[in-house]
């Protein structure tokens, strides 16, 4: 064990931090980015300290804590979804196509199916999770079967969907009523999630959201199933010395995982636009964003609750920023990519502990 | 010129950006360094020599800045995977992000601004007008070097003591370091340069394929790239051969459109081709592939391998 000694103060290796160190190198992390970022703001000629005032001035008023939790239900569901996924070894890099394809889902059972009225709402919801998780299907049998990368595949298959979600509005699905838009009908109100009256938080997801985070830690802290995905993340040589089915296994995490995502769509045409629109209209960049998430709660699903929060807050600080100061869209992806890098850099912080007379860290 | 010739020469000059960005990834990951930034490197470049062709006049500078910023970014990578040793994997994606983030960052002025100066089409004499062959010879200079580059870069990685290196980095860094070898060096280098060729990538599409910024403009090639690399089996002359086949199913797209087919569909074609071409390769009968290096995406550490 190495051990570094500067004015009382040392330094020694560690195997795992402590969750209080865990928590406070994220809080670290999340500061370096905002402090990178204003760098790279101050850079391209926008005052950084204008831009953070606006963002925290309005993001903490009644109006943007509704629209943050409005952005924090399909941040979760997609977060909590790509931590199973995670887990279980598989790099899902696709929730921002199985979202997509939730979402197109529940439209064919909101617009085009003939039932029951009041089983509509249900069905949708069920639907869209199904596609989700198909569509998360597809990359791990190719991984399992023919050895396919995960990443690539379902990083591909995010292109591939949100083709599709463009050309059924753009084609075949496109609302008789929209005057040249490229949006379906609008959904009849059988199929509305519920709103918490004044605001757009479709209350019934968030109740689901934060219950799966619940479940899902539980199938990875008691069940046996979690734990065998767990082990078959490590690779399928240790799962087929243990004996575990590795395949199966896999598939379902993913699942799981292209379920809940699949939700999150649904969620988003239900309850927040009521029709299906062009496809970077439905999802700005949640799938992806919740890479971000699970990283940041240490694909511990308990903590996807605060991450969600956070990663809510700050895209609704882009949508701020975006129209006050006039910045492309895409801009927010430097802070995105800051937290991912800084989160990385304390990490590795964290293999080594801080004693400093009878303080530990 | 006839219609398979011009089609070969188009399906030529819309395959270079993602061949110069999978040769410089096809070094990063034989050195045993997964950079997943490359979309990421690809957009800034394509900002930055933009950028710079338009306030210098001058193309060569462009170029240079391009690769300059690639590498730059792929510091970052390199501190995190090979210096600190942590997850590659999630690293590469936070490039990507960034690097999106950043070129439309820069690029917001640039949009629908024409560059007056952009790589123009070079016609080799006689050559140039075989059928069919001519194609190969009727291309911009950035393209001329790709061929140049994928020889060379073949010749060193296959033929060469460096190349040897590099290869036993990748496939056991630990021997490799038990015989003098820098692990870290060469993967520092190899990571470097795979950047400047993501850079160089991006701002082929920019300053020679279509001469103006729009967002986004990469659109998904950077990762397209990577697919390459594993279809290349990490082979210089199999990339080159790879990104053609890659080149002309976009350029297929465009010439189904005027069928009656529906756009967005068209748009997906290239996604598909690169998902399903990575899975016949694995269908037993065919395959043909060697096995990706022994190391890639693992840290090395000297007290723990």
């Amino acid at each position: 064990m190495k051990v570094k000694m500067i004015h009382g103060l040392k330094i020694e290796r560690r195997e795992e931090p402590g969750l209080p160190a865990r928590i406070l190198l994220k809080v670290l992390a999340v500061i370096l980015s905002f402090l990178f970022s204003a760098i790279l703001f101050a850079i391209s000629g926008i005052d950084p300290w204008y831009a953070y005032t606006l963002i925290f001035v309005r993001s903490f008023t009644y109006s943007g804590l509704a629209e943050i939790t409005t952005k924090l239900i399909p941040i979760l569901l997609c977060t909590v979804g790509l931590i199973v996924a995670f887990k279980a070894g598989i790099w899902n890099i696709g929730a921002e196509g199985q979202l997509l394809l939730g979402a197109v889902g529940a439209t064919w059972i909101a617009l085009f199916v003939d039932v029951y009225d009041p089983l509509r709402l249900p069905l949708a919801l069920l639907v869209g999770m199904i596609f989700g998780a198909s569509w998360a299907l597809i990359p791990i049998i190719l991984k399992v079967r023919l050895n396919v990368n995960e990443i690539v595949s379902t990083l591909m298959m995010n292109y591939v969907a949100s083709g599709i979600v463009d050309y059924l509005v753009y084609g075949p699905w496109k609302g008789a009523r929209e005057w040249g838009f490229p949006y379906t009908d609008k959904f009849p109100d059988t199929v509305w999630l519920p709103l918490i009256p004044g605001t757009r938080i479709h209350w019934p997801t968030l109740i689901f959201g934060v219950f799966s985070s619940i479940m899902v830690y539980m199938l990875f802290s008691k069940t046996v199933l979690g734990f065998e995905m767990k082990v078959c993340g490590q690779g399928r040589k240790i799962a087929d010395y243990l004996g575990m089915p590795y395949g199966s296994r896999l598939m379902i995490a993913m699942v799981i995982s292209g379920g809940l995502v699949g939700l999150a769509g649904v969620g988003e045409v239900c309850g927040v636009h009521r029709r299906l629109r062009y496809a970077s209209s439905i999802s700005s960049g949640y799938g992806y964003t919740a890479i971000i998430g699970a990283w940041l709660s240490g694909l511990n699903p308990l903590g996807s609750i605060p991450s969600a929060f956070l990663l809510a807050f700050l895209l609704t600080g882009r949508d701020i920023i975006q129209v006050s100061l006039g910045l492309p869209f895409a801009t927010s992806n430097i802070f995105n990519g800051c937290i991912l890098l800084s989160m990385l850099v304390v990490e590795a912080l964290g293999r080594y502990r801080v004693r400093w007379g009878r303080w530990t860290i | 010129m006839d219609y398979i010739t011009e089609f070969i020469a188009m399906m030529i000059s819309a395959s270079t950006a993602i061949l110069l960005a999978a040769l410089g990834e096809i070094y990063a990951e034989r050195s045993g360094v997964l950079n997943l930034g490359v979309e990421g490197m690809m957009a800034v470049g394509a900002t930055i020599a933009f950028y710079a062709t338009l306030s210098t006049g001058n193309i060569i500078i462009g170029l240079l800045s391009a690769s300059i910023s690639g590498m730059l970014l792929s510091l970052i990578h390199g501190f995190i995977s090979i210096t600190i040793r942590s997850n590659q994997v999630i690293s590469g994606l936070a490039l990507s992000m960034m690097g999106l983030g950043i070129s439309s960052l820069i690029g917001r002025n640039l949009i629908g601004t024409p560059l007056r100066n952009s790589l123009g089409i070079i016609e080799v004499a006689l050559l140039s007008d075989i059928p069919v062959i001519g194609a190969f010879f009727r291309q911009n200079a950035l393209t001329f070097f790709s061929y140049i580059l994928t020889a060379i870069l073949w010749y060193i990685l296959f033929k060469t003591k460096i190349g040897i290196a590099i290869r036993m980095v990748g496939d056991n860094p630990k021997s490799a370091d038990s015989l003098g070898i820098n692990v870290y060096t060469v993967r520092y280098r190899c990571t470097l340069l795979g950047g400047a060729l993501a850079g160089l990538a991006g701002a082929y599409l920019s300053v020679a394929y279509t001469p103006t910024w729009i967002e986004g403009m990469t659109a998904g090639q950077g990762w397209i790239a990577l697919a390459l690399t594993v279809f290349s089996a990490w082979n210089p002359l199999y990339a080159l051969i790879g990104s053609y086949l890659f080149g002309g199913i976009r350029i297929l797209q465009f010439r189904l459109q005027p069928l009656g087919l529906s756009p967005p569909l068209l748009s997906t074609l290239p996604y598909l081709f690169t998902i399903i071409s990575l899975a016949l390769l694995n269908i037993e009968k065919i395959r043909w592939r060697i096995g990706a290096p022994q190391h890639l995406g693992k840290p090395y550490h000297r007290e723990e391998a």
